[in-house]
């Protein structure tokens, strides 16, 4: 058989045609010579030949790939069965579309936060080194997103290791580029000499950082921008090279630009502007990260030399970890946390994908949104397959005559099958449409204000397959047992039965009620955990963080470009705060070292003098005068903090409940006096307690209230050139931002100025919370509605089919409510049956996942399941009473003379 | 192998075949002359016989086929073949007349 005749087969089959012609021509002519009459002779030639039809259609086989044509002709049967039913067709492509598109949008994300790996050589070379820490954890500052080594810690892996063919050092930075006035951030990465070469960045301009750029003192002060920061701050121009930018007051002079499609090794960001690692002692000055030990701000990534595994590298480095240890060890450390930091040894992981805060963060969410996704795109295929079964149904009668003359079932089923691939395929393809809109609709959830996302949404060949994957599935999902049903009826039966259909009522029946009830019983899952995940943001939204969260603004300033000598910059500081509190409208101002809710945290040891000494860790926070009456934390004792407090006079504290209930078992804590665990050759001084306040979150709002010590921003060692200050206002925040930028400008414009809306701030740690409750409460809300109209459909068709039945009770007697009541009891019965085992199903669910994700209410929540069952009963109920209207309205004489 | 047979001669048209194959059988060989034609292109795609227009003695337009030199030996073969079989089944069936 050859597909060279299968392309030509109707050019074959016009050749047969003049052949047969030929054959009766010639037989007729002498048939005439016979001496026949034309026509008699013809019909002989005829009668002679047999049937030239049979014989073409028999010749057209022998030239045709069998299965490609069934193929061929069972897709084009499929079309023409669904062009015949345009509805259905509309309603199963577009309920596909919707599941498949909301699918692939989450796994495109995941796909992009998660699998793909790095645009870079090879990235699959890469590992990241990491300190395994000892159950007692790390101890000392971690300043930035991926704080896991410290610098003397990385210039000793970078001298000793011998797995990799070289490795690189980097800490993200946010930089203002601005010289005075408000501040204009450029997302800055300090990365050591090897960054561009060990990832093989090839420059687009100029060149990239190496090696003797990156030398302690950094006298060459390089910087390598981005492309799309070229664009944006040079406009593209060449002659960007050679210029100077300004961050944080230092002039960088740009020596290279990087290609456009590398964006860093952190996927969900890109950064500006790469620095020298040795930058941040130029830019960070006294507060510089360098020769610190205890400040962990660094992430190593090295590419493994080749045929080095990466568990030999982690054997290489686990023999030179522990010298690494020891000579690293932070002059401040107590000598418990110098024993458990000796201890710490050093691991690999893969980096091939980079490193990612959004991974991090949203990995989990991702996969149980994409289960969720998976539920709903379930339960419209079962909808699908109700919809099929009732058509295979009414074609019973059509099927049964193809078997009865011969069709093999293995064919019809591919027919049957063809059809729902269409569907499917057609779905699949308006999906993977849908999901490019969806999944930038995905990411602008989880983009806030302050900070852009930059996610690389293409399409590769995992989201290819992932969705053509689903497109099969969906396909066998929906379209398998319709068919399989549909072609198990024996011909016979079915044509004997007659237009009525009544064969195997019951049992095809049970099928679809199977349907219904698994369509009810996840849609009450996941209407359930849409609830809950509303009902959990609400709490998020309604708690009350111990603190007013209206009216405040923070405003971040920075004076270091004025040179303010040590001594007087808290005076310079407590000048600009007076002039901010005399802004009109502005009710208080007040300023402290951590913003709460705002992401930095400090913590210390606290020893609690006195009877009943305790000794434990407490929240920390420097604060000034007037930082309670800002934020609203009611003073319910003693005093605030005042000029009183200066670095000379007696040490002072603030504490909250939660402290005293802690450390002080419920007693008075005013006059009451500790001591702050402080490193060895510090003074330590006592702390006594002047004030009581009420509890307020610290971290986040989902935390229980914890122990929290204010001290003093004005008895600060060192005081600093800035601060964070928060200010309550009568005012917009708008018209205060504008006030605050006039007045301090009119002390400096040299003063860096940077402001954040404090409520909107906290909302935007809400993030996940939001995505959860808004994306579940949509798929919940699809998913109940495609189960109530699962349900409609099942009634509908059951009213549909037992006319019959129904009319015959309508003339013995039975009322119209009675036929009511009987349709609604068995939908009712159906409903009850699923949200049962829905109801249980959640439970379970929820109490697996539940606990992580939600605040403020136990994962069996006894309302929000209360909720789900009766929204699910009132509109699945009301969906089948039309059915149960339509049976009722029956005329009994009509319906049983119907057959 | 009757078809090819047939061809032996020089080549023929269908009609011609048909009429041929009825007639040397003295007319045993009855069959509808339409089904020799799925046989002629059976064979044609095995590459036994080639095929081409051409003009018949009562001045048609009628399709030829002609034996190729595959086909030639294909004939022989199972000439050969056939005769092994007849002589076969002769001798079980008649092993009592000699």
């Amino acid at each position: 058989m050859s597909f060279r005749r299968f392309f030509h087969r109707s050019e074959w089959d016009e050749e047969r045609r003049r052949e047969i012609e030929a054959y009766i021509g010639i037989e007729t002519d002498d048939n005439v010579a016979r001496g026949m009459s034309p026509e008699e002779a013809r019909s002989a030639a005829f009668r002679k030949f047999g049937n030239p039809t049979l014989v073409r259609e028999e010749i057209f086989r022998m030239n045709t790939v069998t299965l490609v044509e069934n193929v061929r002709q069972d897709l084009a049967y499929g079309a023409r069965q669904l062009r015949r039913n345009p509805s259905f067709a509309l309603v199963a492509v577009l309920s596909l579309a919707l599941g498949i598109g909301a699918n692939t949008a989450i796994f495109q994300l995941l796909n992009a936060v998660r699998l793909r790996s790095l645009p870079v050589k090879d990235p699959q070379e890469l590992a990241e080194v990491r300190v395994s820490a000892n159950k007692s954890g790390r101890t000392g500052s971690f300043s930035t997103r991926y704080p896991f080594l410290t610098n003397a810690q990385w210039e000793l892996i970078r001298d000793r290791q011998q797995v990799f063919s070289g490795a690189f050092a980097w800490a993200p930075d946010q930089l203002n580029l601005a010289t005075g006035g408000q501040a204009r951030w450029a997302q800055a990465i300090y990365v050591s000499g090897g960054y561009f070469n060990v990832l093989g960045v090839v420059p687009e301009l100029g060149r990239v950082l190496s090696a003797d750029d990156d030398n302690h003192g950094c006298g060459s002060r390089s910087a390598v921008i981005s492309h799309a920061f070229w664009q944006r701050e040079f406009g593209g121009e060449a002659s960007a090279l050679g210029r100077k930018i300004t961050l944080e007051g230092h002039a960088f002079e740009v020596v290279g630009v990087t290609p456009p499609n590398f964006y860093g090794v952190e996927v969900g960001r890109r950064f500006d502007v790469a620095i020298p690692l040795c930058s941040d002692a130029v830019i960070r000055g006294e507060f510089s990260r360098i020769g610190k030990n205890d400040e962990w701000w660094l992430s190593v990534t090295g590419r493994l030399k080749p045929g080095v595994s990466e568990k030999q590298a982690e054997a290489q480095l686990s023999t030179i970890a522990p010298g690494i240890f020891k000579e690293t060890v932070p002059s401040t450390f107590t000598p418990g946390d110098a024993k458990s930091y000796l201890a710490f040894g050093l691991d690999l992981r893969p980096a091939g994908t980079g490193a990612s805060e959004l991974r991090r963060d949203y990995q989990a969410p991702l996969w149980l949104l994409l289960g969720i996704a998976g539920l709903v795109l379930l339960i419209a295929c079962a909808n699908l397959a109700n919809l099929l079964l009732a058509r295979a149904t009414s074609r019973e009668r059509e099927i049964a005559v193809r078997q009865a003359i011969g069709a093999s079932r293995p064919r019809i089923l591919a027919q049957l099958l063809s059809e729902s691939l269409l569907l499917a395929g057609t779905g699949a393809v308006l999906g993977a449409l849908l999901a490019q809109w969806l999944s930038r609709v995905l990411v602008s959830l989880l983009t806030t204000g302050g900070q852009s996302l930059f996610v690389d949404l293409g399409v590769d060949w995992r989201v290819l397959s992932f969705t053509a994957g689903l497109a099969v599935l969906t396909c066998v999902l929906f379209g398998l047992a319709p068919a399989l049903r549909a072609t198990k009826v024996e011909p016979g039966t079915a044509l004997k039965a007659g237009g009525r259909g009544m064969t195997a009522t019951r049992e095809r029946f049970g099928l679809r009620r199977a349907l219904v009830l698994s369509q009810v019983a996840l849609s009450t899952v996941l209407l359930v955990g849409a609830l809950l995940f509303v009902r959990s943001l609400n709490n998020l939204l309604t708690v009350d963080p111990g603190f007013q969260q209206d009216g405040i603004v923070e405003v971040d300033m920075d004076f270091t470009a004025l040179k303010v000598s040590a001594e007087r910059r808290y005076a310079f500081q407590q000048d600009l705060m007076e002039r901010i509190r005399a802004i009109p409208g502005v009710i208080a101002a007040g300023q402290s070292s951590e913003i709460p809710l705002g992401g930095s945290m400090s913590n210390r040891m606290i020893h609690m003098q006195g009877p009943g000494a305790v000794t434990a860790v407490s929240l920390l926070n420097n604060a000034g005068p007037d930082y309670f009456r800002t934020l609203g934390t009611p003073l319910l004792k003693g005093r605030d903090f005042g000029a009183s407090d200066t670095p000379q006079s007696p040490k002072a504290a603030i504490v909250n409940e939660a402290f005293v209930k802690q450390f002080l078992h419920g007693a008075d804590p005013i006059g009451r006096e500790f001591r702050l665990e402080t490193p060895p050759g510090k003074p330590n001084f006592p702390y006594q307690i002047v004030g009581l306040v009420k509890n307020a979150k610290y971290n986040e709002l989902r935390e229980e209230f914890s122990s929290i010590v204010y001290v003093p921003i004005s008895q600060d060692e060192v005081a600093a050139p800035g601060g964070q200050v928060l200010v309550r206002s009568t005012t917009s925040s708008a018209s205060l931002i504008s006030d605050v930028k006039s007045v301090i400008g009119g002390v400096s414009p040299e003063i860096a100025l940077d402001f954040h809306v404090f409520k909107t701030q906290i909302r935007d740690g809400l993030l996940r919370d939001r995505l959860m409750a808004t994306v579940s409460g949509f798929f919940g809300l699809l998913a109940a509605l495609l189960a109530t109209v699962g349900l409609y459909g099942v009634m509908s068709y059951s009213v549909e089919r037992r006319r019959n039945e129904i009319g015959i009770r309508m003339a013995l007697g039975a009322s119209r409510r009675g036929v009511t009541r009987m349709v609604m009891k068995e939908a009712a019965t159906l409903l009850a049956i699923g949200l049962a085992i829905g109801a249980v199903l959640a439970l379970l669910g929820a109490s697996a996942a539940g606990s992580i994700w939600l605040f403020g209410l136990k994962a069996y929540d006894p309302l929000t399941l209360m909720t789900a069952i009766v929204a699910l009963a009132v509109s699945a109920l009301l969906a089948a009473y039309f059915p149960a209207r339509r049976a009722a309205s029956l005329e009994p004489m009509t319906a049983l003379r119907e057959d | 192998m009757l078809v090819l047979q047939t061809l032996v001669l020089g080549p023929s048209h269908g009609h011609t075949i048909a009429h041929a194959i009825e007639h040397r059988s003295e007319d045993v060989l009855q069959v509808e002359h339409g089904s020799l034609y799925p046989a002629l292109h059976r064979i044609e795609d095995r590459g036994w016989i080639s095929s081409f227009w051409g003009t018949s003695e009562n001045n048609r337009r009628a399709r030829y086929y002609r034996l190729t030199p595959t086909g030639r030996k294909q004939l022989a073969d199972q000439t050969s073949r056939w005769d092994e079989l007849v002589n076969a089944v002769n001798r079980v069936l008649r092993p009592v007349t000699k």
